[in-house]
C-alpha cells in the first residue's frame, strides 16, 4: 500500500485548494466558449435546415417540383452527388498519397520545396476557376477519348454511352473535383508522412527493407489515420461543391451509373445554386429540405471517418 | 550463422567530412565487442558502418575494406539491403513500430525475407525469437496488442526479438541500454551474454562498466581535437582494457580523468 494513502482510522487531511490564476482562468473561459459556439453553430444549422425543409416534408407529393414526391426529388440529386463524389475521392486519394510520398520520400530537396509549394497554390484556386476549366477545356478534350470508351470498354456500365457531343459528363465533373480536392488532401498527407520518426524508418531499413518496404513498414501505416482524415476533408469538399459542377453538368435528371452520356442527375448544391434564383414558396422548402439531406451525409461520412480510425486507435502510435 | 568480420584501413566520410580515420580490427564470432567512448568519437558511426547504415546521410562514403567471412561488404556488386539482412541492428531508443501488434513487429522482417512464410512457420519462428530475447513470458497472452503498450526495457527486449527473428550473422547495438532503468539493463546485459553463444555482437556504449560486464574484446575510440576524425586508440581483451591498457589515453579515460 502505497504510504499516501488515508486509513480508516485517520482521514485523509483536507486537500490545500489550488491557487486560481487569471490567466488560467481567462484563457478556460476562451477556449470553452470557442467549443461551445462551434457546438452552437452546427445545433443553429441543422435547425434551420429542419424548420425551413419541414413544409417540404409535409406537403403532400404533388406539389413537389417534379410532382412526384420529396424522395422522388432528393434521390437523384442524392446520388448525383454521391457518385460525383466517390469517384473523385476513388481518383485523387491514392494519386495526392502518391505525390505526398513523393515530395517527403523520393524527391530531392529543392524540388520537393517547389512541388509543396504548388501543391498549397493549387489549393488556393476558387473553385469557379476550376469549373471554368472544366468546360472550357476539360469537357471538349474528353469527347474522343469518351467515344473511345464507349466502344472498348461499353460494357463497363460507367461507360455504356453514348457519349455526350458536348463533354458536359459527369466523368468531367469527377475529374475536376478530383482535381480540386487533390492539394488538400496532399498537403495534410504530406505534412503526416513527414512526421514519420527517423526511428522507425531506420528499424526497418536494419531489417533490410528496401526503400519501398520501408514505406510500406514504417510511413504508410504511421500516416494512415491522416490518409483517413484528409480523404475526409476531401470528400466534404466534393460533397459539397457548387459552381465547378454548376457549369460544367449539363443536367436531365434519372439516376444512372453512365458517367459519359449527356443523361446526368445534378448534385444537390449545383441544384440548390441553379433552382434558387426561380423559386419561391414551396419550392424553396424543397431545396432546403435537399440541403438538409446533404448535410446529414456529410455528418455520416465524417462519422464513419472517425469510426475507422478508431477502430484501430490503440496501434497508431499516438500511445 | 555468427561470422566474423575484418575491417582494414576504414576511413568513414561525410561528403568532405573525415568522420572516422583508419580503423583496422577484427570481430571474433560468438564474441562480444565492446566500443567505448567519448561523445562524437566515431564509435556509432563505425558501428553503422558495419551494415551501411550510415548511408542513410547523403553523401556518406568509407574508404578501405569491411569483410565478413570473405564477403566484401563494400564490393562493387554488393547491395547495402541485403547487408543489412545479414547484420542485424538494435537502436538506442527502443522503436518498435507502433502500428503493429507484438506479434506482428517480430514477423516483420521475417515477412520481407520470406514472403510467402505459412502462419504455423511464422508463429513458430516469432516465439522462438521472443524465447530466445526473454520476453516470451511477459508477452505470450498479448501477442496481438501494440508493441508500444509494453515497457521501455520490454520494448527494447521486443526489437531484439525482431532483429534476431531474421536469423542474421551479426547483431550491433548502438548503445542498447542507454535510455532504460538498471533492472531493465541487468535483463538486456543477461540477454547478450546468452545471445553470444549464437551471434557475433558488436556493442557501442557510454557506460564502462557495461562494457567491462557483457564484452570479452574492448575497442577504445577518441578524437583529438573538435573538427579532427575520430580514431580507433586501442582493442584489446576487455580484462587487459580495464586493467593493464597499453595507452594513457585508455587509462586516463578508464578511470575517469577525462571525457
Amino acid at each position: 500500500m502505497p504510504a499516501t494513502e488515508p486509513t480508516a482510522d485517520r482521514p485523509a487531511p483536507p486537500r490545500a485548494k489550488v491557487k486560481q490564476r487569471p490567466g488560467d482562468r481567462i484563457f478556460a473561459g476562451l477556449s470553452t466558449g470557442a467549443g461551445v459556439l462551434i457546438l452552437v453553430v452546427l445545433a443553429g444549422v441543422a435547425a434551420f435546415l429542419l424548420v425551413e425543409a419541414w413544409p417540404a416534408i409535409i406537403a403532400p407529393s404533388d406539389e413537389i417540383p417534379g410532382r412526384g414526391g420529396l424522395t422522388l426529388y432528393i434521390w437523384p440529386l442524392l446520388f448525383g452527388t454521391l457518385i460525383s463524389a466517390f469517384f473523385a475521392l476513388l481518383i485523387a486519394a491514392p494519386l495526392a498519397t502518391s505525390i505526398a510520398l513523393f515530395i517527403t520520400h523520393y524527391a530531392p530537396r529543392r524540388l520537393s520545396q517547389a512541388l509543396g509549394y504548388v501543391i498549397d497554390l493549387l489549393a488556393a484556386i476558387p473553385s469557379i476557376i476550376y469549373g471554368l476549366w472544366g468546360i472550357f477545356v476539360l469537357a471538349p478534350a474528353t469527347v474522343g477519348p469518351t467515344r473511345w470508351l464507349t466502344e472498348h470498354a461499353g460494357f463497363i456500365p460507367l461507360f455504356a454511352g453514348p457519349p455526350s457531343a458536348t463533354g458536359r459528363t459527369m466523368l468531367v465533373v469527377i475529374i475536376v473535383l478530383a482535381v480540386m480536392i487533390l492539394p488538400i488532401i496532399s498537403a495534410v498527407v504530406r505534412e503526416a508522412f513527414r512526421q514519420t520518426p527517423r526511428l522507425h524508418e531506420e528499424a526497418s531499413l536494419a531489417l533490410g527493407a528496401t526503400h519501398w518496404e520501408m514505406i510500406r513498414m514504417a510511413v504508410l501505416p504511421f500516416g494512415r489515420s491522416a490518409i483517413v482524415g484528409a480523404s475526409m476533408l476531401g470528400l466534404g469538399r466534393a460533397l459539397g461543391e457548387t459552381m465547378a459542377v454548376a457549369i460544367v453538368l449539363s443536367v436531365s435528371g434519372g439516376v444512372t451509373f453512365n458517367l459519359i452520356s449527356s443523361g446526368n442527375p445534378s448534385t444537390i448544391a449545383a441544384n440548390i445554386a441553379l433552382q434558387f434564383p426561380e423559386s419561391t414558396g414551396l419550392d424553396i422548402n424543397a431545396l432546403v429540405a435537399s440541403g438538409l439531406v446533404l448535410f446529414a451525409v456529410t455528418l455520416a461520412v465524417n462519422m464513419l471517418a472517425r469510426a475507422i480510425i478508431n477502430r484501430r486507435r490503440e496501434f497508431s502510435g499516438a500511445n | 550463422m555468427a561470422k566474423r568480420i575484418e575491417v582494414k584501413d576504414l576511413d568513414i566520410y561525410y561528403d568532405k567530412f573525415l568522420a572516422v580515420q583508419n580503423v583496422s580490427l577484427t570481430i571474433e564470432p560468438r564474441s562480444v565487442t565492446a566500443f567505448i567512448g567519448p561523445s562524437g568519437c566515431g564509435k556509432s558511426t563505425f558501428l553503422r558502418s558495419l551494415n551501411r547504415m550510415h548511408e542513410l546521410v547523403p553523401h556518406a562514403r568509407v574508404e578501405g575494406t569491411v569483410v565478413m567471412d570473405d564477403q566484401d561488404l563494400y564490393g562493387p556488386n554488393v547491395d547495402p539491403v541485403s547487408v543489412r539482412r545479414q547484420v542485424g541492428m538494435v537502436f538506442q531508443r527502443p522503436n518498435p513500430f507502433p502500428t503493429m501488434s507484438i506479434h506482428e513487429n517480430v514477423a516483420a522482417g521475417l515477412r520481407l525475407n520470406n514472403a510467402r512464410i505459412s502462419k504455423g512457420d511464422l508463429d513458430e519462428l516469432v516465439e522462438r525469437s521472443l524465447r530466445a530475447a526473454n520476453l516470451w513470458n511477459e508477452v505470450k497472452d498479448r501477442l496481438n496488442k501494440p508493441g508500444s503498450g509494453l515497457s521501455g526495457g520490454q520494448q527494447q527486449r521486443l526489437c531484439i526479438a525482431r532483429a534476431i527473428a531474421v536469423q542474421p550473422d551479426v547483431l550491433l547495438m548502438d548503445e542498447p541500454c542507454s535510455a532504460l532503468d538498471p533492472i531493465s539493463t541487468q535483463a538486456i546485459e543477461d540477454l547478450i551474454n546468452d545471445l553470444k553463444a549464437d551471434y557475433t555482437i558488436v556493442i557501442v556504449t557510454h557506460n564502462m562498466q557495461q562494457a567491462a560486464r557483457v564484452s570479452d574484446t574492448t575497442g577504445f575510440f577518441n578524437l583529438q581535437g573538435v573538427g579532427q576524425p575520430g580514431q580507433l586508440v586501442e582493442i584489446d581483451d576487455t580484462t587487459k582494457i580495464f586493467s593493464t591498457p597499453a595507452n594513457q589515453a585508455t587509462e586516463d579515460y578508464i578511470s575517469g580523468r577525462f571525457g
